[in-house]
């Protein structure tokens, strides 16, 4: 099964829920893959999902699905690549279904589409469950629960590759356990391997963002280029059979791969470097190895791992309403001076005037609004947008937000313009700890 | 490094390189110098001090920096320092994306080292 050179060869086809299309169907096509990961599934994501399948119980899965999957099953199906993917959000059962039926809609018959379960477990915590990582309690929250769901490792992803799947699709399968679950069933990797588990758990995590290892997220001109970004390759790892890994990019892609980009996904969202937590392993990253070995080329090696963690981590995804955004926009002589002013009015009739006790933020972009709490700001533009931003679960107060900023166009300042307004779903996510024993993964196969 | 003009002050950015993730309320920030010759200079510079304060409002809880010495880099790891976090903050970046940008912005001291020369 190994390929090109002996390696096994990772590609990544999404490194998040909305990330493109077609740089994946040219890696499948060209990749010479074992496997393709697609990982779409955020904290918020899953929060987001459960609303959606909660208004739809057809719904609930990445609302790309049908998309990817149209276009990456012919092309991983002749290329005999494995897809692994988390794009079953908050219903991977409906997730695999469609799959199934897109699949045979494509004229791909014989193709087993693996759908994995059990890591939704809403109702088997109680309000007094405790937050893992800060003070206080579910029950704290105050908001309607919309899902719960327990990270799975690749002990849950396994046996639907032992079964021979050529698709996997899981709920709140862990980000990394997607790339580490083909190499241990490929490489026979025992879970007594800490080294190996810890040196894939590496290669996940530094491919599961995709493009964020290629060049992408990286560009700063004048300091950081990167040749071609617009038409920037997904990442591919060529991994050896002691987990050390080559991570590159087709060729004739654009984006670079080299040791400044590796470094910057290294550590992206890592607290400790020696103690990176997932259902598998507790990886050492402290003592990595890179080499750039030019042309797009970076060899990663020396990961270390220690025992798993006792608990699995279980994101808890509440219904928080609505954020309901709006803006004018003030430009020439004095625009902040303008834009101040009309912060002032919009602070006063919604407080005031309408006493909105909601949590409320006016920004003025040009002046300070990203580093506003930072303390920096600039004295004036010429260029000024009043942002106001209002977190509600009252959807009568987030429109009325939105009608007093757009009233300032006759009421407010001179010269404002470019109102726009717009009343999004909200999700508060909390993460909290579930002994192993209470979560049940099951693998239940579709065959085309 | 970069070659500047004798009146311009030397910024983090122009010796390194920076990336930034979220965790809840907890922002992590990974800095790595273009050139291990700077990498005293990044240490000096970029202390868990000067964050707290040079961010008090934003960056309200502990600071801890991991350094990386065989890669030249540090990790800044920030508690209470978003706002609330992805789903509380009413920051138009409620990720913290750009607090990258935010370490990178600030100054060097560079009186009596190498980035002079």
């Amino acid at each position: 099964m190994a390929k090109g050179n002996g390696t096994f060869r990772i590609g990544t086809g999404a490194g998040f829920s909305a990330d493109r299309l077609d740089p994946a169907v040219d890696l499948a096509k060209r990749g010479d893959l074992n496997v393709m990961v697609l990982e779409c599934l955020g904290e918020r994501t899953v929060a987001f999902a459960h609303r959606d399948r909660m208004a739809d119980p057809r719904r609930g899965y990445n609302t790309l699905l049908e998309r990817r999957m149209r276009a990456l099953l012919p092309a991983c199906c002749q290329a005999g690549a494995v897809i692994v993917t988390n794009m079953g959000a908050a219903n991977p059962r409906a997730a695999a279904e469609r799959t199934r039926d897109i699949a045979r809609a494509l004229g791909l018959s014989g193709l087993k589409v693996a759908c994995i379960e059990g890591d939704d477990v809403s109702g088997r915590l109680g309000g007094n469950q405790p937050f893992m990582d800060e003070p206080g309690t579910l029950a704290d929250i105050g908001l309607p629960v919309v899902g719960m769901n327990a990270y799975l490792g690749a002990d849950a992803i396994i046996p639907a590759l032992e079964a021979g799947a050529n698709v996997v699709i899981g709920g709140r399968l862990a980000d990394p356990s997607m790339f580490l679950a083909p190499l241990m069933h490929h490489y026979g990797w025992q879970i007594s391997n800490l080294a190996a588990l810890g040196a894939g758990t590496l290669v996940g995590h530094l491919m599961e963002c995709g493009m964020q290892i290629t060049g992408g997220y990286y560009a700063d001109p004048g300091a950081k280029e990167v040749p071609d970004l617009a038409q920037c390759g997904y990442p591919i790892a060529e991994v050896a059979t002691d987990g050390s890994a080559v991570i590159t990019k087709l060729p004739g892609t654009g984006g670079c791969v080299n040791e400044a980009t590796v470094k910057e996904q290294l550590l992206y969202e890592v607290h400790d470097p020696a103690a990176y937590l997932t259902p598998d392993v507790t990886a050492d990253f402290s003592r990595v190895k890179l080499k750039d070995l030019g042309h797009d080329r970076v060899r990663v090696s020396d990961a270390g791992g220690r025992a798993r963690p006792e608990k699995l981590k279980v994101t808890v995804g509440f219904d928080a309403g609505v954020l309901a955004e709006a803006g004018v926009s003030y430009a020439g002589p004095a625009a902040g001076a303008r834009g101040r002013l009309a912060a002032d009015i919009v602070g006063a009739r919604l407080k005031e005037t309408h006493k909105i006790k909601s949590p409320l933020r006016v920004d003025l972009i040009g002046v300070g609004s990203l580093f506003a709490t930072a303390g920096k700001t600039r004295g004036d533009s010429e260029d000024v947008r009043l942002h106001v931003a209002l977190r509600t679960t009252s959807r009568d107060e987030a429109e009325l937000m939105l009608w007093e900023v757009e009233s300032l166009l006759c009421c407010g300042p001179a010269g404002g313009g470019g109102y726009r307004g717009v009343i999004a779903p909200a999700v508060e996510t909390k993460s909290v700890l579930i002994d192993r024993d209470l979560v049940k993964p099951t693998v239940e196969i579709f065959v085309t | 490094m970069t070659v500047h003009g004798h009146n311009e002050r030397l910024l983090v950015r122009d010796i390194a390189h920076a990336r930034a993730g979220d965790k809840g309320n907890t922002s992590n920030v990974n800095i790595w110098v273009y050139d291990p010759e700077d990498f005293e200079l990044l240490k000096r510079t970029v202390t868990p001090e000067r964050i707290k304060r040079e961010f008090p409002k934003l960056i309200r809880g502990k600071v801890k920096r991991y350094v990386i010495e065989h890669l030249h880099g540090l990790n800044l790891v920030m508690s209470e320092a978003l706002e609330g976090g992805v789903n509380a903050s009413l920051n138009l970046d409620s990720h913290g994306k750009s607090w990258s940008y935010l370490i990178l912005g600030l100054t060097l001291d560079a009186s009596d080292n190498r980035a002079e020369r």
